[in-house]
């Protein structure tokens, strides 16, 4: 073997283990087969998306999905709206190629509950609103809604030519009267719209789909102060000529990332549902998955949940997160700020059984403090098998570095560091990423998982648990690596 | 740009080089995407893209997908189905040529939009819309030599472009079309003619190209004129 074959090894025996430890997709338990998941809604206490074909997926916690709901119609792409009373699915027939053609009509229909088992479940026939007769430069597929300054509006359009923006009734969702369709990007698929803040988004996908690990497939988006454009991106590309900002592709053992829609969590999280092509840890099967969603100088932009790891705990206000233990010194001589007369040498930081040494044995109080890289100041977090998740974010323990000690919540509000971390529920956390990019802390036993308690800085070295306030700092904390 | 997984039945329409819509359709016409060129130069648009081509009726050439555009496989794809006359001199409005038993016209047109849409030019002339390989040929008039030119491309799907009959650009892949996708480095339009040359292919996709000069700072090069011989 010469010497470029065992530089192509080693490399090749340290790759593989760093690729292991990529992001994984961990998410979704159950069946969260999927492609083109429409717009989340919730229906009767339960959350449901539909994709291309028959059928969907609900879930109850945003984590565990099975398969179960009706949708008629079959056919590409649907997209789901709730207004008033009424959820209304649009979804098309025909084109995407299907037969080498691009004839499509996208209908819509209604109904009052997506729960088949509802008396109020049954679909109701709103008619076809937007059609390409197979030869112009339109594909009628990949429906998206937005209901926004009163208006109902919806795209429409793929990789053959237009997307397309008609307006509809938002009472009936039925096509205006002599409304005329108006072009408004090309050469995407599944396009979704969102109105945030004076703008308008259009966000649609890139790339090609369904070639399993092979799709290209990356979510991008433009925006206009006008519902009918022109969009542009962030290098002022307008996406009548291909532009688009990049959102979300693939990452870590993801592979193709199409279809998006907004997930609004309330209280400013907001998160992004979409499928991969491609699951690699799933027989590279296309997925539901939920992501966090940030805004960067007026632009939507995908991230990763926070990857396990040790971190330190930062709060908005300043202070670690820390067991509140008696300060153990480094051994530490005043020798004067001139030059040292010794040679310099590396001064070893606190190991963790140094720092234990005065820790008590039962629960231990947790505070905040001026970091100083201090073992009871280092946090491990990782998700737990089995323990479920909410909305894309898997529930985690934290526990100090090194230890099972865990982080625990206590019934009067209050965060404590237990012995030994048992599964328990008040030991278990969801961590969500704010729009801003910080996270807020939420136990999982929080009351209301839609208006949760989080951990807050109610005091500069005070952590408690209170109902999260998205207008205040205190709820708000970063990770940092050691 | 096209969905993998419908390309058994794309697959169809190309291999029946379905060029005729079904009843209810749109017919197909040059309008509004083409007009007959008109005689004389023509500027570029306000934006810098050329307009006037001197396109080749689609040599057909089946693809199973556009993710086979790997860069072996486009050139070696126009390497072998290069016209036979194109390195000699340039076509003229109505030549026909026989390439692999196929009778093949060119027609110079202008583009009435920034692209040239090729599929919609196919499929005015009764050819095959799918599974092709366009030709397109022009020539750049500069006021001056400009040094700090370059080539920028957008095509659907894979192409390749020469000026003066050196290799200028090429986008490899299953490309989608986006404006300036590729430019080049600066190539040196030199005072007077420049010939233009690129193919285009594509399997079940909207095939189209863009292509402009931009200087140095991306900036559109406007002063040029075009002409087709």
């Amino acid at each position: 073997m010469n010497s470029k074959l065992i530089a192509a090894a080693v490399l090749a025996g340290i790759a593989a283990p760093v690729l292991a430890q990529s992001n994984p997709v961990a998410q979704m338990e159950g069946e969260p087969w999927i492609h083109d998941p429409s717009t989340i809604v919730q229906s009767d206490g339960r959350f449901y998306t539909f994709g291309t074909g028959k059928g969907g997926l609900v879930s109850s916690d945003g984590w565990t999905w099975a398969s179960g709901p009706v949708r008629p119609g079959g056919g590409v792409a649907p997209d789901v709206i709730k207004l008033g009373h009424r959820y209304y699915v649009a979804w098309a027939v025909g084109g995407g190629g299907m037969n080498g053609g691009h004839k499509s009509d996208v209908k819509i229909m209604w109904t009052k509950s997506l729960d088949p088992a509802s008396k109020d479940f049954g679909f109701h026939d709103v008619g076809t609103v937007a059609s390409s007769d197979g030869f112009e430069i339109n594909d009628a597929i990949d429906p998206a809604f937005l209901l926004a300054e009163g208006r109902l509006w919806l795209s429409y359009g793929t990789y053959f030519g237009a997307i397309r923006m008609v307006e509809l009734d938002p009472k009936t969702a039925e096509r205006l009267p002599g409304n005329q369709p108006v072009d408004i990007a090309i050469d995407m698929e599944a396009t979704a719209l969102l109105h945030r803040e004076g703008w308008y988004y259009l966000l649609g996908t890139h790339g090609t789909c369904c070639d399993g690990p092979n799709s290209t497939y990356n979510i991008r988006v433009g925006r206009s102060r006008s519902p009918l454009g022109p969009y542009v991106d962030n290098f002022g590309v307008p996406l009548l000529k291909g532009g688009g900002k990049l959102v979300w592709g693939s990452n870590g053992r993801g592979r193709g990332a199409g279809h998006f829609g907004l997930v609004d969590l309330g209280d400013g999280v907001e998160k992004f549902s979409f499928h991969y092509e491609a699951d690699m840890d799933r027989s590279a099967r296309s997925v539901l998955a939920i992501l966090p969603l940030t805004w960067k100088n007026g632009w939507p932009l995908g991230q990763e949940n926070l990857r396990p790891g040790t971190y330190e705990i930062q709060s908005e206000r300043g202070g670690a997160l820390q067991l509140a233990v008696d300060e153990v010194r480094l051994p530490w001589s005043w020798t004067g700020f001139g030059a040292p007369k010794e040679p310099v040498k590396p001064v070893p930081d606190q190991t963790l059984e140094q720092n234990r040494t005065v820790w008590p044995l039962g629960a231990i109080a947790v505070d905040m403090g001026a970091y100083q890289v201090r073992p009871n100041q280092h946090w491990t977090i990782e998700p737990v098998a089995g323990a479920g998740g909410w909305f894309g974010a898997p529930y985690v323990k934290i526990v100090i570095a090194g230890t099972s000690r865990a982080l625990a919540a206590t019934p009067s509000g209050d965060v404590v560091a237990v012995p030994q971390f048992t599964g328990a529920p008040e030991q278990l956390w969801r961590i969500d990423m704010l729009g801003d990019g910080t996270y807020r802390i939420i136990p999982r036993n929080t009351p209301d998982p839609m208006k949760p308690l989080a951990l807050a800085a109610v005091g500069a070295s005070t952590p408690r648990l209170v109902r999260f306030d998205p207008a205040s700092e205190a709820g708000k904390w970063t990770f940092r690596l050691p | 740009m096209i969905r993998t997984s419908r390309m058994l039945a794309a697959a169809c329409a190309m291999l029946c080089a379905a060029g005729a819509p079904a009843l209810g359709q749109t017919a197909p016409s040059l309008a509004p995407y083409f007009t007959p060129a008109a005689s004389g130069a023509t500027g570029v648009d306000e934006d810098g893209f050329i307009r006037r081509w001197m396109l080749l009726e689609p040599i057909a050439k089946p693809n199973r997908t556009n993710q086979l555009f790997t860069s072996d496989y486009v050139r070696k794809a126009f390497s072998e189905d290069r016209p036979t006359s194109l390195s000699s001199k340039l076509p003229t409005d109505g030549q026909t040529m026989t390439h692999k038993g196929a009778s093949l016209t060119w027609h110079a047109l202008d583009a009435a939009q920034w692209d040239a849409k090729l599929f919609y030019f196919a499929a005015a002339y009764g050819k095959p819309t799918y599974g092709v390989i366009f030709w397109a040929t022009t020539v750049v008039d500069a006021p001056r030599d400009m040094p700090d030119s370059h080539l920028a491309v957008g095509s659907n799907s894979a192409s390749m472009w020469w000026l003066n009959g050196k290799e200028a650009a090429a986008l490899f892949g299953d490309r989608r079309m986006v404006m300036d996708d590729v430019v080049s480095p600066a190539l040196g339009l030199k005072k007077g003619r420049n010939v233009l040359q690129g193919a285009v292919i594509n399997g079940p996709g909207l095939s189209d190209f863009a292509v402009r000069f931009v200087d140095g700072k991306g900036q559109p090069i406007r002063d040029l004129k075009i002409t087709l011989r």
